[in-house]
């Protein structure tokens, strides 16, 4: 059912929108930063880099909106759910653009030097899982639909094992040959940023399962990235 | 005393969703299926409710929904309608308020009421204060009386206000002033329960919040039943709320879930502004 006032109707959408159209934006921007690992193109991701602020500029819209909401209606229950959600749904996507920044800043610190096929492979695989994951939860966010959510937060476990296996490639591969370990140590930094986004796709998904259902999940979720406890015998 | 929810289910005619708190209070007031007539018209149907002591309660609801006819029943205030009619039991400390040997002034004593507009006495601000304790015998003497007087003023947060000029007409003061001259005259005969019927929707937003700090106040020692049209308000003072609507109660429920996450979907299109 619509609200009564319209206007305040029309400012709820229009919040919605902006994170659906930030969402979209952070994805584009993974999306760009992964095609300029793959491809070493410096340019590209140039170009990440500078449209990362629009980003900025795009959360901190939506912010103020929401603040100037809550100012103006005093929302109460699935509405203030909503409003409560989509501030910290923006700040999770502005957070994923700093990442997918972070991994254009290693394409231009790798520098067009020679990496070897096989090492791109493992990485580009973690990015389409978590690219996977982002675009469910902003579907999840879009159509309020709580189990999509759900899914998200239990698939993040895949990109934690996903993640820790590359870590021990990349060890193994740096082991073999000291001569990989600037190519690998940046590309291992790459890994993380891309697990790091799957990490705000599953906040997201909290997110999405308090605004809809009006609780936060109870279990806690399978957790699959053991790299911290992890070191190299000499 | 069993609590609602043990209450056997038959009697229970009209559903309402309940969460009780997470440390429940000892109730004060209980409603068991209460229905209300104005002639033919049924006003209230089947409304089964625990008071906690010692708290506020905030009921809300659309003009109309039967939530002041509720609280005018707590007090039998609808004793005085021609035609209303009340069924089912209402309890104050377990005991009958319909009981028929009950003595309804000394009810009233124990129930007192705040309205909707400040209606001091054409009285000075003393009388308006003493006249209760006064017409109920409750001080021995004159400085009895007195000492009244000034300890009711001051738990209505008035009397530093007021202490200059208590021989003045009551009907001098602000708004604000008269309604907390109001509630001093509901304290000052030691009722158990205070009932507000929208006491701040007469009152600009800073008056209405030194009402609120009042109310605030005065439940550590006093039950409190407010109706109001602000969900904020409600939000604000109240630790529980109950939801009417069309003469049924919907939910009640900490006043804390009712706003950020309500169960019945008409409560949650009432307080969020959905309702045509």
């Amino acid at each position: 059912m619509e609200h009564t006032i319209s206007a305040y109707e029309h400012e709820l959408r229009d919040l919605a929108g902006r994170i659906a159209r930030m969402g979209g934006f952070a994805e584009h921007l993974v999306n760009d930063s992964i095609t300029a690992l793959t491809r070493l193109d410096v340019n590209l991701a140039h170009r990440v880099i500078a449209d990362d602020a629009r980003l900025d500029t795009l959360q901190r819209e939506a912010e103020e909106l929401a603040i100037l909401i809550i100012a103006r209606r005093q929302p109460m229950a699935s509405d203030l759910r909503e409003i409560v959600a989509a501030m910290r749904i923006s700040s999770d996507l502005e957070r994923v653009g700093d990442l997918a920044k972070n991994i254009a800043k290693r394409v231009i610190a790798i520098n067009g030097a020679v990496v070897q096929k096989r090492l791109i492979v493992g990485v580009e695989h973690l990015a389409e899982i978590a690219l996977e994951q982002l675009k469910d939860v902003l579907d999840s966010f879009t159509n309020r639909d709580d189990s999509k959510a759900a899914a998200v937060r239990q698939r993040d476990e895949e990109i934690d094992a996903l993640y820790t296996s590359l870590f021990r490639e990349l060890l193994t591969y740096m082991m073999e040959d000291p001569r990989n370990i600037s190519q690998c140590t940046h590309l291992l930094f790459c890994a993380k940023n891309i697990e790091r986004i799957g990490d705000h796709a599953t906040n997201i998904a909290e997110t999405v399962h308090y605004s809809v259902t009006g609780h936060a999940f109870e279990l806690e979720r399978p957790k699959s990235d053991s790299t911290s406890l992890e070191s190299i015998q000499p | 005393m069993a609590t609602v929810a043990e209450m056997p289910r038959e009697t229970q005619t009209f559903t309402t969703v309940r969460t009780p708190d997470a440390a429940p209070r000892p109730v004060k007031v209980r409603g068991e299926n209460v229905n209300v007539f104005y002639g033919a018209k049924q006003a209230l149907f089947g409304v089964t409710i625990d008071i906690p002591e010692k708290a506020v309660t905030a009921f809300i609801g659309p003009s109309g929904c039967g939530k002041s006819t509720f609280l005018r029943c707590l007090n039998r205030m609808n004793d005085t309608i021609v035609g209303a009619r009340v069924e089912g039991k209402i309890t104050l400390d377990n005991r009958d308020i319909y009981d028929t040997d009950l003595d309804v002034v000394e009810l009233r004593a124990r129930v007192g009421m705040v309205f909707q507009k400040p209606n001091p006495f054409p009285k000075s601000i003393f009388e308006n204060v003493a006249y209760g304790p006064r017409i109920h015998g409750l001080a021995r003497s004159k400085t009895d009386l007195e000492e009244i007087v000034v300890s009711s003023l001051q738990r209505a947060s008035l009397y530093n206000e007021v202490k200059d000029r208590l021989h003045e007409p009551g009907t001098g003061l602000s708004g604000g002033q008269q309604q907390r001259l109001c509630i001093a005259r509901a304290i000052a005969v030691s009722p158990d329960v205070i009932l507000m019927d929208e006491p701040c929707s007469a009152l600009d937003p800073i008056a209405t919040a030194k009402v609120e700090e009042l109310i605030d106040e005065l439940r550590t020692n006093y039950t409190i039943i407010i109706v109001t049209h602000s969900m904020q308000q409600a939000a604000r003072v109240s630790q529980r709320t109950a939801f009417f609507h069309l003469g049924v109660l919907v939910e009640e429920g900490p006043t804390d879930h009712i706003f950020t996450n309500p169960i019945e979907k008409r409560t949650q299109d009432y307080i969020t502004g959905r309702f045509g």
